[in-house]
């Protein structure tokens, strides 16, 4: 056991587990946090992602003790971090992404969607009008065993659609 | 670290001092109670016949309702408040679901074979509608008018014609008192020529909270004083029957993860740790020698060992003279089709919360059926039902009977025995290894056409075991042989519904040949169960008589279809995609990539499934892609069509995975397939467009819509092939290995 320090959407906190425990079950049981979940623990599927300094990482991968000085934003964070990128006043309820796929009535299960909605913020803050053929090959490393895929497309599209026309 | 079955001395009331406070909140099962007992405090099933048992009326004005499906990810809650709410004139924000809990909730069955809508739904119906009659009656004496002169708006009644002169809200007539009111059976009930809810596009009642991350899974809960569990099995299940049985568990193994401990009943071996990283760990460290079980045949020998069995055969469909009717066909075509073990392999593995002490037990699961669970329970716990309560909280899409039952024995098999609550989470290898697989399928099937283009004789024989009724913990922790479900003709058979009946036939035979489950793998039913199988099997022989008859596919099924509503499903299928009428695989071409368009029918039980498959062929490496999809569905009344049409795109993506990537691997010592890559899934990248249409038809019943286009979808796309390529594929996965000897095979 050791006292590690972790910065998670924006507040820092110290967790007292063993440094080589994956970063996930950090998040889901010293911080409570619903977003991140297990999936297969080998990432392979993309349930448990959550973004490194703006980056999409596999959690069930990660051990908590090689994020030090590193800023972990997970679902819940989505809304403020957006708010930091676009420079707006306030953090909306929910991301664009979170907010096109409820539109869009997107999700069955909704159990991947932790991991589609990180990867797909990901891809905006990145490449803010991404063609058919970009989106499906940042996602790919997603999982739905439902089978929306193609529900999640669309949002996609729908929510890149929507923040172009919000303020950077 | 104790082996804690063996440890006697473990302080109990210590420990209830230290997390006592977790159970506080709920009366454990089986205390006798006064009738004036708050809802919960009794064990259920409550009497189906008591108003007050489905619908409580707030003092606010809302409603809360008590059914008994689960929600699965199907959207099936917001159906049955949309059918409630229709009922009792309630706006949709005025009414709620209340959780599924053996104490609480009515006993509606399974959640299974898309009944929810179709069988769930006429149930909770009747009963809004005796709530809607026994509040009018109050309305009726509050405001001294006859009944007949009521009407209801978002639970306001008034006096028809006088606006809001003369009204009361249900909420002031019963606010949260008991109705005390049993079934008349003669409640009006609303005509769908007035329905203002059902039948709408309402967006699901689940899905704000799923995308901001608030809601609750079985995977979230955390109590206090709670320990993790993990269980230990071989990696890759056995053949069924054998179990697993430990011969050797080598404590020292995990002496290096301080707080980890082991516990077994049986043959039952699992880890319980103070945190979960630990309990993980110890699980894949724990070393244990099994015992070697009986060879399976593997995917190598699998269909000959299938077919050169002894089995139990039943008619399930005769009609007219099969002999008679083939010597007058003048084209018949007969094949032999061979379709895997296929899983249901939900994306986050089974998981659940028990909490088992002396006096009672509370279990929250992901079942799909919270009654079946608790005498499953009850029997590994050995305890009776009445004190053991089962609450629902929702998994992953688990598509048919994954490992929940046995996740929820597992947490329970440990909390027993450790004295605390434990939460078991099933990890990637055990889902994929020890799942209850939808069974293997061979068929054979002979069809043959007269020269005017009509079905005249139809056979299909298909060899398949059946489905377990006992889970693998349960097998295991009680040391007994794992059940089939019945045997002989009441086991698993052909469905007669996806074997032909959508077509006129004069002479129709469909011959199932049960195969004994031992010595396979488990089995249980997987979304459509066989209906995937059925479908490639038979909706490929039906375009083999097409292609014999140079006759366009959709014209030819056109010609056999006496039923006005699969007639509908076609034609519907047929526009969406634009289907221009030709002959499969004309022409024929040499292009590295070649396309083809395939057309198939399908369905589960009782609603109608098309689809139109457009797919890319690689002629040089094999890979198909399917590139869209149009798949059309009449399941009577669609209640939310929204929700139908989301069901087909899952329906269609999931059927084109299940047909071009997915099959469980095994050797002789068991299941290799064990994760995302050696079981591979339809990716993101290479999904195809899909298209739905739903077929409304609002004044029949309403019938299943969560599996019927799946058949369809499977024969569209092996039908596309032929198409693309000239070339049948008569088994699935369309693995490019099996593309390219099929290709090679080509005349």
């Amino acid at each position: 056991m050791s006292d590690i320090k972790i910065k998670v959407n924006g507040r820092e906190s110290t967790v007292s587990v063993d440094p080589d425990t994956p970063l996930l079950y950090v998040l889901m049981n010293e911080l409570a946090l619903r977003g991140p979940r297990f999936g297969c623990g080998l990432a392979q599927c993309g349930s448990c992602s959550v973004l490194l300094d703006g980056v999409e990482v596999r959690s069930c991968v990660t051990p908590v003790s090689k994020i030090a000085g590193k800023s972990v934003t997970t679902l819940e964070g989505l809304p403020a971090l957006y708010a930091e990128q676009k420079r707006l006043a306030q953090a909306p309820a929910l991301h664009p992404v979170s907010q096109a796929f409820l539109d869009r009535q997107a999700p069955q299960c909704g159990y991947c969607y932790n991991g589609m909605t990180v990867k797909a913020a990901e891809l905006l803050a990145q490449n803010p009008k991404p063609t058919e053929a970009q989106i499906r090959a940042h996602m790919n490393g997603h999982i739905c065993r439902c089978g929306t895929y193609p529900l999640i497309l669309e949002a996609i599209q729908l929510a890149s659609t929507r923040m172009a026309g919000d303020v950077r | 670290m104790t082996d804690i079955s063996c440890d006697t001395s473990f302080a109990r009331r210590d420990l209830l001092k230290g997390g006592g406070a977790l159970i506080v909140g709920f009366s454990l099962a089986g205390i006798p109670l006064p009738a004036s007992a708050a809802r919960g405090d009794m064990a259920g099933p409550p009497d189906p016949d008591a108003i007050d048992t489905w619908i409580a009326i707030h003092a606010d004005n809302t409603a809360t309702v008590y059914f008994g499906k689960c929600e699965l990810g199907q959207g099936n809650t917001t159906g049955m408040l949309q059918i409630a709410a229709e009922e009792l004139d309630l706006a949709m924000s005025q009414i709620s679901a209340a959780r599924l809990d053996t104490n609480v909730t009515p006993n509606q069955g399974a959640t299974s074979s898309s009944s929810s809508i179709e069988r769930g739904g006429p149930q909770l119906r009747a009963a809004a509608a005796e709530a809607r009659r026994a509040l009018l009656a109050l309305a009726s004496r509050r405001l001294g008018v006859q009944i007949n002169s009521l009407v209801v708006t978002d639970g306001v009644v008034s006096v028809d014609g006088e606006g809001s002169f003369r009204a009361v809200k249900y909420g002031d007539l019963i606010g949260d008192k008991p109705f005390n009111v049993k079934f008349t059976g003669t409640a009006p009930q609303k005509p769908s020529s007035r329905y203002k809810l059902v039948g709408t596009r309402v967006a699901r009642v689940d899905l704000p909270d799923k995308m901001s991350g608030r809601y609750e899974l079985v995977h979230h809960l955390r109590v206090p004083n709670m320990l993790h569990g993990r269980v230990v099995l071989p990696r890759g299940q056995r053949a069924f029957g054998a179990g697993a049985r430990p011969l050797a568990v080598d404590e020292a193994s995990i002496r290096h993860i301080p707080s980890a401990r082991i516990v077994r009943k049986g043959d039952f071996v699992g880890v319980v740790a103070d945190n979960e990283w630990d309990a993980v760990k110890a699980a894949q460290a724990l070393k244990v020698t099994w015992q070697e079980g009986p060879e399976l045949p593997g995917n190598a020998n699998l269909f000959t060992q299938m077919r050169g069995q002894k089995t139990t055969d039943t008619v399930i469909a005769n009609r007219g003279d099969i002999a008679k009717g083939f010597a007058g066909a003048a084209h018949v075509r007969s094949s032999a089709y061979f379709c895997p073990y296929q899983g249901h392999l939900p994306f986050g593995p089974n998981c659940a919360l028990a909490d088992v002490r002396a006096d009672g037990a509370l279990i929250r699961s992901s079942t799909q059926d919270v009654y079946n669970a608790r005498a499953m329970l009850a029997r590994v716990l050995d305890m009776p039902a009445e004190k053991v309560r089962v609450q629902y909280y929702e998994g992953s899409g688990t598509f048919g009977r994954s490992c929940y039952e046995d996740a929820a024995q597992a947490a329970a098999i440990m909390s027993q025995a450790v004295g605390r609550p434990v939460r078991v989470q099933y990890m990637r290898w055990d889902e994929h290894g020890w799942d209850n697989y939808g069974p293997a399928h061979l068929a054979e099937v002979r069809a043959g056409v007269n020269a005017e283009g009509k079905l005249i004789a139809y056979e299909y024989h298909g060899w398949q075991h059946g489905w377990t009724v006992t889970s693998t913990i349960q097998d295991i922790a009680l040391q007994k042989p794992g059940v089939e479900r019945a045997s002989g003709s009441a086991s698993i058979t052909v469905n007669p519904m996806s074997t032909g009946s959508m077509y006129v036939v004069p002479n129709r035979r469909v011959i199932s040949h049960a195969v004994p489950m031992e010595g396979y793998l488990r089995g249980a039913a997987l979304r459509s169960p066989l209906d995937l199988s059925f479908a490639f099997a038979s909706e490929q022989t039906i375009d083999e008589l097409a292609y014999a008859l140079k006759m366009d596919p959709l014209e030819f099924r056109r010609r056999n279809i006496g039923d006005k509503r699969w007639l509908g499903v076609l034609e519907a299928a047929a526009k969406a995609a634009d289907w221009k009428p030709r002959v499969m695989a004309s022409p024929r071409s040499s292009a590295e990539v070649v396309r083809g368009r395939g057309i198939g029918l399908g369905t589960h039980h009782v609603s109608y499934g098309a689809a139109v498959a457009d797919i890319e062929v690689n002629q040089r490496t094999g890979v198909i892609v399917a590139r869209h999809l149009y798949g059309a569905l009449d399941c009577g009344l669609a209640v939310n069509p929204a929700q139908v049409e989301s069901q087909i795109v899952g329906q269609m993506i999931q059927s084109a995975s299940r047909v071009l990537k997915e099959e469980v691997l095994f050797d002789k010592h068991g299941v290799t397939s064990l994760d995302w890559e050696s079981y591979p899934v339809m990716r993101f990248a290479e999904h195809p467009a899909v298209t739905p249409v739903v077929v409304q038809r609002i004044e029949e019943p309403a019938t299943g819509a969560g599996e019927e286009v799946m058949g369809a979808t499977v024969a569209a796309i092996a039908n596309a092939f032929f198409d693309a390529t000239g070339a049948r594929l008569r088994q699935y996965p369309m693995t490019p290995e099996r593309v390219l000897a099929a290709l090679a095979a080509r005349t």
